[in-house]
């Protein structure tokens, strides 16, 4: 171990930035972070290896204790339990014969939850050490657990259990573009930057994270910094539940998408760039470093680009299952090397970002636009949509429809149209921009996917009348409380309380008092929290809490209170170990049943 | 019969430190007995709650007697307030919570050094202890909550005067700020 651990810092020159990816190494060869590796490393970095210990604790896919060889992770989106998932999950722990959360005796094989992968439209999704499995049912599953058991090497696997469809079927302005490799860059050196950034104003172009700022004001911002090393970061760390068109944007659309950040370069003056991908997006890995190679090749990477002056090259950096560092100042941390702990803003990347320096971070689905616009110029953008919300927006559409996957459509179109596209009928509600967007009724479908009504960063889940509101209430809370990165107390506590106070209320111990505390506890979260986690944790409650009172009100005893655990359960071990059974022994669970 | 407002006081899974803070009042509790007459309290050795308007309780919930007393408190008081660290989050009894109860028995009646005869305690008369420390306001429900480790007697103060007086307890920072 001493040699390999020695040979992966050499490799990364032994820069602390480089410790995810030297994680990742020790992680995927010995299935944890060994106690020894993390000593050695420790000295072979200059750093205290409690420093390491936080990365590796901070991240779900790294481990202090072994995981198995065959490391299968399901994915515990809403959207996979609405295809099946909780049955699939049991029926491979049998199959296994694994507990969940637990590793197998023999060491071969462990299985767990993950947070959404990211194959919503074709789930159930897991993960095997890492690489993305998809349309799991029984015979699947089956097969999954004879390979294992057989230890047959991942590589050996059929390739059809690791199949990942685009499911484009509305493509739009962005989508049905047919661009050659450099043909943004070109149009550019013939324009000139400060025109290109002129026309991308003009574009009305906003970024396509959610937050939706404009995108030319932050390239101009960061381009005007005293500080002339600058940064451009493409945010791949597709993490919302229910959002699945970054993946296939790089899976199709690679070459616009690193073409964008190129040109963003150009404007900026940045010399490096990085993808951070999503861990969960493996697959896409070594496919997306071909294309950089090919790139290079073809001299629009790395030095005098396209015989310019022009240098810049782009490093692709993986994630380690964290939904925090979609946030952009968490990614940066995580770029950095750290766990993603969302940054005091201002200041903002703009003008101190990766290594304190001026950066840009913008969304997959921004840099593919800022292609199109450098190619064809603002107006093309801008004679689309709205007012206020420019261009088209990519949905990753899945839940209860005909044909789930990739849909663009200009924006301020309505939910209606969306829905009969995609063959939803029956619905009851739709949840927009994911578990921190907002869900809406079958009372609204004629609202609008725009920044001025509905935003949205690409996640719309539809729910059909047969399904559950507080299913999906309880799988976003969470979700939540496993996400909070824990720095804050509103967020990191009020978290775990408001998914302790709500499964109470769902699992039928909840009084009228109890609702007036959950409500109280989301609006403490959302107005306390440092960062938009917290601040949007509570959204799933709160919409559904304004919209379907009674059925919050329904679960609700006609009591003073109730404890909401076992309370005669809980003396269980001490009448065990006094060996006694009398009356004295034993609580009655409300007070009304004791009076 | 008097017209005064009733208190009654306990300390559940407590060290009475929250008691000996609110005793800090001083002199001020004179003008407190004025308007007040305090129920069942260490402070009366009235051994069961009458009706009251304010029940104060410090610590948290560790056994089966403790389960007994605030729910008799909850039951005759109007107002149950859960006073200090403990009886808010469990407090310092709540370190246990990561050690399965039966270890922690173990250790203190049979594996410990020094433990002569060795038994787990069995008797009718002694309450179980709950699997986990619990704050209060999981068994029961509470209206007001005094941080603190112990609360200040200004914070007593400040909290019971507000409520004598008709008005809303509020505690202004300076009596929540412990650093």
């Amino acid at each position: 171990m001493r040699q390999f651990i020695q040979c992966i810092a050499e490799q990364n020159h032994h820069q602390t930035t480089h410790l995810l990816k030297m994680l990742r190494e020790i992680q995927s060869r010995y299935h944890y972070i060994p106690g020894d590796a993390i000593e050695q490393l420790s000295g072979l970095l200059n750093i205290p290896r409690t420093q390491i210990i936080s990365v590796v604790e901070f991240y779900s896919f790294f481990h202090l204790s072994p995981r198995g060889q065959y490391e299968l992770l399901i994915s515990d989106s809403i959207t996979d339990h609405m295809l099946g998932k909780k049955d699939l999950f049991d029926y491979l722990a049998k199959s296994l014969n694994v507990t969940v959360g637990e590793v197998r005796k023999d060491g071969l094989v462990s299985l767990d939850n993950a947070s959404c992968t990211g194959m919503c439209d074709q789930g159930p999704a897991g993960l095997v050490n890492g690489y993305a499995l998809t349309r799991l049912d029984r015979s699947v599953c089956d097969q999954i657990a004879a390979l294992i058991n057989q230890q047959k090497p991942l590589e050996e696997w059929p390739s059809e259990l690791f199949q990942v469809a685009d499911n484009i079927y509305q493509p739009g302005l962005l989508l049905n573009q047919q661009l050659e490799q450099g043909d943004a860059l070109k149009a550019v050196f013939r324009r000139g930057t400060k025109e290109t950034l002129a026309e991308l104003d003009k574009s009305g172009l906003r970024g396509r994270g959610g937050a939706g700022f404009k995108t030319a004001t932050k390239w101009k911002f960061c381009s005007e910094e005293p500080q002339p090393e600058r940064y451009v970061v493409c945010n791949a760390d597709e993490g919302e539940p229910g959002t699945f068109k970054d993946r296939v944007l790089l899976n199709s659309y690679a070459d616009q998408i690193f073409e964008g950040m190129t040109v963003c370069a150009a404007i900026i003056g940045a010399k490096q760039g990085f993808l951070y991908l999503r861990g969960e997006y493996l697959h896409l890995h070594d496919k997306l470093q071909a294309i950089l190679q090919h790139r290079r090749q073809n001299g629009l990477l790395g030095n005098n680009i396209l015989d310019t002056n022009l240098n810049f090259d782009i490093e692709i950096c993986l994630g380690a299952g964290a939904y925090i560092c979609g946030e952009e100042s968490a990614l940066i941390e995580s770029l950095e090397g750290k766990a993603g702990i969302p940054r005091n803003r201002p200041p903002y990347p703009v003008t101190q970002g990766y290594l304190g320096k001026p950066t840009v971070v913008n969304n997959v689905e921004t840099f593919l636009a800022a292609t199109g616009i450098a190619v064809n110029g603002g107006e093309w953008f801008a004679s689309i949509g709205t007012e206020k919300s420019k261009g088209t927006k990519i949905l990753s559409i899945c839940g209860d429809c005909a044909r789930p996957g990739i849909y663009e459509y200009p924006f301020g179109v309505n939910v209606q149209t969306i829905l009969n596209d995609c063959g939803a009928v029956d619905v009851l509600g739709v949840q927009i921009g994911g578990p921190s967007g907002t869900f809406i009724t079958n009372q609204e479908l004629d609202r609008k996917l725009a920044f001025e009504d509905l935003a949205t960063g690409g996640s719309f889940i539809i729910f059909n009348s047969s399904r559950d509101i507080l299913d999906m209430v309880q799988n976003f809370t969470h979700f939540f409380a496993h996400e909070s990165c824990g720095f804050c107390t509103p967020c990191r506590v009020g978290t775990s309380l408001l998914r302790k106070q709500l499964d109470k209320i769902v699992g039928g111990h909840g009084s009228a008092g109890d609702i007036v505390e959950l409500e109280a506890t989301c609006q403490l979260i959302k107005n306390h929290s440092h960062c938009g986690l917290g601040q949007t944790a509570a959204n799933p409650i709160l919409s559904t809490l304004e919209r379907y009172p009674e059925m919050y009100h329904g679960l609700t005893r006609n009591i003073s209170f109730d404890p909401g655990f076992d309370l005669d359960g809980a003396l269980e071990t001490a009448r065990r170990l006094a060996n006694r059974d009398d009356a004295g022994a034993h609580l009655a669970q409300t007070e009304s049943e004791h009076e | 019969m008097t017209n005064k407002i009733r208190v009654a006081t306990t300390s559940l899974a407590g060290c009475f430190g929250c008691h000996m803070s609110f005793l800090d009042i001083d002199e001020r509790m004179l003008q407190l007995v004025e308007v007040v007459e305090f129920d069942r309290s260490p402070l009366t050795d009235i051994e069961h709650c009458s009706n009251c308007d304010i029940g104060l309780i410090e610590g948290g919930v560790c056994n089966s007697e403790n389960v007994h007393v605030l729910r008799e408190f909850r039951a005759n008081c109007k107002i149950l307030v859960a006073v200090g660290a403990c009886a808010i989050n469990g407090g310092l009894p709540a370190m246990r919570n990561h050690i399965p109860l039966e270890e922690c028995l173990n250790e203190a009646y049979l594996d410990g050094i020094g433990v002569e005869n060795p038994q787990i305690p069995s008797d009718i008369e002694l309450p179980l202890l709950l699997d986990q420390v619990r704050p209060i306001h999981e068994v029961v429900k509470i209206d007001y909550f005094l941080p603190g480790c112990p609360p200040s007697a200004d914070v007593f103060w400040k909290f019971l005067t507000d409520l004598i007086d008709g008005r809303e307890p509020s505690l202004p920072y300076e009596l929540v700020h412990y650093d």
